[in-house]
């Protein structure tokens, strides 16, 4: 059961095999014994979730059930869920328990699924390890010395070990792609504006987005067939048509065109990753669809343009956390400014002070031309190369990472490293583009690698169809971690 | 040396929409403490603004009234400072592509006309207030004002004296008033200026160093505080000194403004575009709703009452003060055509005498124009002079219902024509008043006043003058 598809829970349920009360219990149990090892929960509140199970099993009951009703699903700490601790993986937010739900909270809920608690990540969504949150790092499930990536690494742990079924996460250079490829599990980023940031904590506005994590494709759609939708509290949310991303999930791949992009297979990715990309390649080949190489010229400064641009965002949407109003305040201090100073001196991670310093660097009245607006132009410019490569292919596809998870601890000293895990997903992410990554194997230490499929501006049916393709005629999305003890 | 004051004015004027500029909160004045304040407004984490349109549409309207350009698209950017009332640690505003760029306004001072161009004007959020009242060494703060929408109205630095720049915000007052965007409730805050003051020698063409005086929430103090500030810089530089380019505050109490902070400690905003708004694209299609909805603008009535109605620029400046005035003179004269001088009189004069002596504004006036136009018409028609009309308005003031004639024919005030009833009166007065008529036949023509006076007091002001005047000279020349 624990191992169950998103569908395959769902039949359960409405047939009354098993209540959403049982579900609930067995994943809450299964968290009580892999969690301590893990670390990928920062809240749990079996209260509150067998509540919200009991809610479900009436709405089963009362025929009301939708595909998703009596299903538990974690939540990335990045969105305020209503009397839930949401700390944001920070010692700032380490007393704040959010007064409302985020947009997308809400979705699932009104969908009926039940909420299993809270997901540790990297402090302020600021990571690519899951090293930097407050509440410690997560382990990667398939191998412990290895971190899970970040920063919605403990979404991506939580659904390898099978501790949940799914989770959201948020993806802001790579946030979603990168721990699931490390991983070993299925994450898809949206396009930017499709699902609603309203109620998810800000690292980088105007890359920030919401997509669900899960085991396979196609409970991916499911997903975010509830999550995706227009939404008046969030300006930059997209009014378009609701869609049904399950409907093309079985549509062959016959004529469909696939761009590689050139600069994805030079420097930096490992032969390991390298070998699983060509064999996953030929994999869709096999199903119909042809090869063609593309070009992202600019891609080269995605990762410094992204460094500015989510600094410069993080810099100001993290101004809030002053101690003033709610969160972490300093015990002791002489007048306001040292308030201000001594809050967040204590209350910030090393990561997160990085990051706010560069990003005041970057706008402050000498720099900004110099490097805000600089990064910017770049940033179209790295949009229109996506526009044009995608005259000649529907689907992008590549590396999520250029190398399985490293060891936790090994790139700790090295901020520049560790930025570089974001190189390939960071592009797309600047770009507004949906990225996905899927399993595709594994590397010498049986740690997993990613295939990262970018589609063209709301081709998420797309995609998830491809990814879809791939997952029915391979089974590596069904493989668990050992030791995780799954019966 | 003989200087020359550079006055430049930015005008905080808060709009009157119900709910804030990005958030959904109300902003009714005077509520408790923090029980305006939602999600957003006190920056709860994940929050988003959401533009109010209404404000949008206010700026537009703004704008048109000006003949300013509107901006489409329009940016909002993000102005970052700490402050304990600023709870997302920055101030929505806009930097470039303000909403309204450039735009004219004509000002009056004594009997000059004068045009003012205006840089911008943009919208922002306010924001809270800090109290420290009640507060054993702590600070209050109140975020019920957090996100009341702001119309910062820059002007370019045109004005050459206090007189000017009092001129100009005035007018802008009544503008904003005029056009329903802002209610201008200086007490409240709901219209604050700040004054950029520079002096230098006569036809120089360098502007001089500048200084800010914050926050001046009344004429006067607009007025006082520039003043001030002309003679202190004047004073500076006479004695060798030389003007540092400050932010100063005005103290009403020393009438005296005093250095807040330097250019040196001035922040550096690092201001942004706001990734949580995209650009406002604004259609031709509203901005031409948005215009065909404004009202008679106060500068194209000023023209038409001029031209059209025949008063002098100073009655047409006067009546168009503010929109009900201009609205309850039109409405008077409506009533009683042709009479145009004669109802801005009395408009003018005892309405508004009597509106100031009580504290009312026109619209709660017991008058109405249809009721001052019925007595209007009995002073031209003849009934009653204009004295005894001045009587009969007091019996209307206090009594709303009743009408000019009805007090007319109560009081027995109709004037008399009748030669038979003057002369009877004139002839009463001769007799009683021997001395007078004797002063008035050996050449003192000032006799002839007095008995004019006893025949109008005898007659209780009812007869009409001219005949009393005519009727008492033919009596004394027999």
């Amino acid at each position: 059961m624990l191992n169950a598809s998103l569908r395959q829970l769902s039949v359960l349920l409405t047939e009354k095999k098993i209540s959403s009360t049982e579900l609930t219990q067995t994943f809450l149990a299964h968290i009580k014994a892999l969690n301590p090892n893990l670390n990928a929960f920062i809240t749990l509140d079996e209260e509150k979730s067998l509540h919200q199970a009991k809610l479900a099993d009436q709405m089963i009951a009362a025929g009301k059930a939708t595909s998703l009703t009596g299903i538990p699903i974690a939540h990335k700490d990045i969105f305020c869920a209503n009397g839930w601790l949401t700390t944001c993986g920070s010692k700032m937010l380490a007393n704040f328990i959010a007064p409302y739900d985020a947009t997308i909270v809400q979705l699932f809920d009104q969908a009926g699924m039940v909420n299993l608690g809270k997901t540790n990540m990297d402090e302020f969504a600021m990571g690519s390890s899951n090293e930097t949150s407050y509440y410690g790092p997560v382990k990667n499930p398939w191998d412990k010395q290895a971190v899970p990536g970040g920063s919605s690494g403990g979404a991506a742990c939580a659904i390898a070990a099978r501790l949940i079924p799914a989770a959201t996460g948020s993806d802001t250079g790579g946030s979603i792609r990168q721990p699931a490829a490390l991983c070993g599990i299925s994450g898809i980023r949206p396009t930017y504006g499709l699902v609603s940031r309203y109620g998810m904590i800000a690292l980088a506005s105007s890359i920030d987005q919401a997509g669900p994590m899960a085991k396979s494709a196609e409970d991916l759609a499911l997903l975010l067939n509830t999550m995706a939708g227009f939404d008046e509290r969030d300006s930059t949310s997209l009014q378009r048509e609701k869609e049904d991303y399950t409907q093309d999930l079985n549509k062959p791949l016959n004529g469909v065109r696939i761009g590689l992009p050139k600069e994805f297979f030079t420097e930096g990715i490992s032969q390991e990753v390298a070998d699983a990309i060509d064999a996953a390649l030929a994999e869709y080949r096999k199903l119909g669809a042809t090869l063609v190489e593309v070009s992202l010229p600019h891609g080269q400064y995605a990762v410094p343009v992204y460094c500015v641009l989510a600094s410069a965002e993080a810099s100001s949407n993290l101004a809030r956390f002053d101690g003033i109003r709610y969160g972490y305040r300093a015990e002791h201090y002489t007048n306001l400014e040292d308030l201000y100073t001594k809050t967040r001196t204590e209350g910030f991670g090393e990561e997160v002070k990085r990051r706010i310093l560069i990003g005041t660097l970057m706008l402050s009245h000498d720099y900004y031309e110099a490097y805000y607006l600089q990064s910017q132009r770049i940033r179209r410019l790295i949009a229109k190369d996506f526009t044009t490569a995608f005259e000649q292919c529907d689907l992008i596809m590549g590396p999520t990472s250029p190398t399985v998870a490293f060891n936790i601890g090994e790139k700790n000293g090295d901020p520049t490293q560790m930025y570089l895990a974001d190189t390939y997903t960071c592009t797309a992410s600047l770009a507004g583009l949906p990225g996905m990554s899927i399993p595709i194997g594994f590397g010498a230490n049986k740690r997993p690698i990613g295939l990262q499929i970018i589609g063209n501006y709301f081709r998420e049916a797309q995609m998830l169809n491809a990814a879809h393709s791939y997952q029915r005629v391979t089974n590596w999305h069904e493989l668990t971690p050992p030791e995780m003890n799954l019966s | 040396m003989q200087w020359e004051t550079v006055i430049g004015l930015e005008i905080h004027v808060q709009l009157s929409t119900l709910s804030k500029i990005f958030s959904g909160a109300s902003t009714a004045y005077g509520a408790l403490p923090n029980s305006q304040a939602s999600a957003g407004d006190i920056a709860l984490p994940g929050t988003l603004p959401v533009l109010n349109k209404k404000a949008v549409e206010y700026a537009i309207r703004f704008g048109l009234a000006i003949d300013a350009h509107i901006n489409s698209p329009t940016i909002f950017a993000r102005k970052n400072y700490f402050y304990p009332d600023l709870p997302s640690g920055y101030q929505i505003s806009q930097l470039e592509y303000p909403i309204v760029e450039g735009g004219q306004v004509n000002i009056q001072v004594a009997d000059q006309e004068k045009t003012i161009h205006l840089t911008r004007a943009h919208l922002e959020e306010d924001a809270g207030k800090s109290t420290h009242e009640g507060f054993h060494d702590k600070t209050g703060i109140d975020l019920n004002r957090a996100g009341t929408a702001l119309l910062e109205i820059v002007s370019e630095p045109e004005m050459r004296s206090s007189a000017e720049a009092v001129a100009y915000a005035k007018t802008l007052h009544s503008l904003v008033r005029w056009i329903g965007i802002c209610d201008g409730n200086m007490q409240e805050g709901s219209f604050r200026c700040d004054a950029n003051v520079s002096v230098r020698p006569i036809g120089s063409e360098v502007l001089g160093t500048r200084c800010e005086i914050k926050n001046l929430n009344s004429f006067r103090f607009l007025e006082r505080a520039i003043d001030y500030e002309i003679a202190r810089q004047i004073d500076v530089i006479e004695s060798g000194g030389k003007i540092i380019q400050q932010t100063r505050l005005y103290d009403a109490d020393h009438d005296e403004t005093r250095a807040m902070r330097s250019k040196e400690d001035a922040h550096d905003y690092r201001y942004f575009p706001d990734p949580d708004l995209l650009p406002v694209i604004i259609p031709q299609k509203w901005i031409a709703q948005v215009s065909a909805a404004l009202p008679e603008l106060p500068k194209h009535k000023q023209q038409r009452y001029i031209q059209e109605l025949g008063l002098s620029s100073y009655d047409a400046n006067v009546l168009t003060t503010t929109h009900d005035l201009a609205e309850y003179f039109e409405q008077t004269i409506v009533h009683l055509p042709e009479q145009n001088k004669l109802c801005a009189n009395w408009i003018m004069g005892e309405i508004s005498g009597r509106l100031n002596k009580e504290g009312l504004e026109i619209n709660q006036c017991p008058i109405n124009p249809e009721r001052l136009a019925q007595l209007l018409l009995r002073i031209t028609d003849g009934t009653i002079s204009g004295k005894i009309a001045k009587e009969v308005f007091d019996s209307m003031w206090q009594n709303d219902e009743a009408s000019a004639d009805m007090i007319i024919d109560a009081k027995n005030l109709r004037q008399v024509s009748d030669d038979g009833a003057i002369e009877k009166w004139i002839e009463e007065v001769l007799a009683a008043n021997q001395q007078q008529v004797a002063d008035y036949r050996s050449g003192k023509e000032k006799a002839f006043n007095f008995l004019i006076g006893q025949v109008m007091k005898l007659s209780r002001g009812k007869a009409n003058p001219a005949q009393v005047s005519t009727l008492l000279k033919k009596h004394l020349a027999e």
